[in-house]
């Protein structure tokens, strides 16, 4: 098995309800996620997950000189930016992206697949 | 050595590449642990051919020959990797035969090369590398970037492969249709970069449209039953039939000038049994479709003779499953021939073709015969600034000449 991130990217600038348009639009994701969720631990896929609150919340700490050195914002000024993640441990490359294509109907956002180099 | 031993070795590792490759992978799961096998048993091979003379099957002796280094290699460096302890395990000494699992192997292979994952150059690259056998600077020349670029995508594409797990696997029947559009598009690609090479050398790349045939031939083996897999490599080979007659003098010869003698009768008499065997399957797509059209223009003895109502046909039911510009433009074409060029070009000048060299050569052609000729002078030269290829760039400058 290969543990894979997948990580959820969408606009940094967030409306209110997020980048669904609506409270229901917004709440009819979260249950289509949360199902999605159950099934990955159902079937052997789950390893972690989890929402990130707005990239504005951010902080960037620099310690690899004498001081630490902590800036405020994303480390990456952009557009589009990471607003959740899962992590699932799958037998292959196929497989995930399968999950991915699920989660990212789920959630409405497009999904990156990163494969880890390993999990600690 | 000689060189002629030489080069008989080297010609039966290049024939017999890609099966040996897609065995390794599939044994040791690893495609460097593949290929630096195969590199060796070429040493080898180049030791000892030439003295014992080629054995009688070549490829088994390569297969053995190359698990027998990646094993002695993985046991040198005792790798305690749980991958690597599962090769040893799998250590089996079937037979090399020509058909059967082994060719499902190729099959597996392809399918990784042509994986979504990857770039679409890389595709390309990998494909041409693993299964076509082709060098990284032979590679790199065919597609005109520097071969370290070349070698650094092919790296990159292989490491995805390892670290992100792509599987060595034929899809699954449900995702077989789009996986395997993926794989005819990675071939035509290849052959289209030969058939009119976009670079300013050679106009003709006869190793990249010999290539795309021999693996458009060994998936139609593999997948008799794919109607669009047999239509590409129908049309591959009624195109490739005119390639002979398509450049004279370093010009191209349009299809309509072309000396039809000069013609392959027996890739004709070929692609015209595999357009029947595919359209009789009754699942049209767009390759078969693109061969039944040349299949036409094939048929007919002279181009005069051409069924032009029969092609416009053939480019309606294309157009219904493909309606890109350029689809649009081959069809105007065909509609000038039979409607007349000014119906052509009305047709022509609504396409949003502005970048594309054939849109202003077809315009140049139709003005021409509409007897527009400040007009055509213009859209000639639009198309040699359009195109880099040296024997479309010969024949629009004497067209464009030709006019007074």
């Amino acid at each position: 098995m290969t543990a894979y991130l997948m990580s959820v990217h969408g606009p940094a600038e967030m409306e209110e309800f997020g980048n669904y348009g609506s409270r229901e639009a917004m709440e009819e994701s979260f249950a289509e996620t949360g199902r999605f969720n159950d099934k990955l631990k159902a079937d052997g896929y789950w390893v972690f997950a989890g929402g990130l609150q707005p990239a504005s919340t951010a902080t960037v700490v620099d310690g690899q000189g004498e001081t630490p050195v902590v800036t405020d914002g994303p480390y990456l000024e952009t557009k589009e930016l990471i607003g959740g993640f899962w992590v699932i441990e799958a037998p292959d490359l196929d497989v995930a992206l399968k999950l991915a294509a699920e989660a990212s109907k789920a959630c409405r956002g497009k999904v990156e697949v990163r494969p880890f180099d390993g999990l600690a | 050595m000689t060189q002629t031993g030489q080069a008989a070795v080297e010609r039966v590792f290049r024939e017999e590449y890609g099966r040996l490759i897609a065995s390794l992978v599939r044994r040791f799961g690893d495609i460097d642990i593949a290929e630096e096998a195969a590199s060796e048993a070429l040493v080898t091979a180049l030791e000892k051919w030439p003295e014992s003379g080629v054995p009688p099957n070549p490829g088994g002796w390569l297969t053995t020959t190359a698990g027998n280094r990646a094993i002695d290699r993985l046991r040198r460096e005792k790798l305690r990797d749980k991958k690597h302890q599962a090769a040893f395990m799998d250590h089996d000494d079937t037979p090399h035969t020509p058909t059967g699992p082994v060719e499902d192997d190729r099959l597996r292979l392809l399918f990784t090369c042509c994986h979504p994952a990857l770039a679409s150059e890389a595709r390309v690259a990998l494909t041409l590398r693993l299964l076509g056998g082709l060098t990284v600077p032979e590679i790199a020349q065919a597609f005109l970037v520097p071969e370290t670029t070349m070698g650094q995508r092919i790296t990159r594409a292989k490491k995805k492969i390892a670290a992100a797990k792509v599987p060595y696997r034929v899809p699954e029947a449900a995702d077989l249709p789009e996986r395997l559009g993926g794989v005819l598009t990675v071939l035509f690609l290849v052959f289209n970069e030969g058939y009119l090479a976009s670079g300013d050398g050679d106009p003709v790349r006869a190793e990249l449209t010999g290539e795309a045939i021999r693996l458009a031939r060994i998936l139609h083996q593999l997948l008799p039953d794919e109607p669009e897999v047999t239509g590409l490599l129908a049309m591959l080979v009624l195109t490739e039939a005119r390639r002979e007659a398509r450049v004279r003098n370093g010009q191209l010869v349009p299809l309509g000038e072309q000396d039809r003698a000069g013609w392959d009768h027996a890739f004709i008499a070929e692609g015209h049994d595999l357009v029947r065997e595919c359209l009789a399957i009754n699942r049209p797509g767009r390759y078969q479709m693109l061969a039944a059209i040349n299949a036409v223009h094939t048929d007919a003895p002279s181009a005069a003779d051409t069924d032009w109502s029969q092609v416009v046909a053939l480019y309606d039911q294309l157009t219904r499953l493909d309606a890109s510009p350029i689809v649009a433009l081959n069809r105007a074409v065909a509609v000038a021939e039979l409607d007349g060029p000014s119906v052509g070009l009305a047709l022509v000048d609504r396409l949003p073709l502005e970048g594309y060299h054939a849109w202003h050569a077809t315009r140049a052609d139709l003005l021409r015969r509409l007897g527009r000729t400040v007009e055509a002078k213009e859209a000639y030269d639009a198309a040699m600034t359009a195109t880099q290829n040296s024997a479309e760039i010969a024949y629009l400058g004497r067209k464009r000449g030709e006019l007074v």
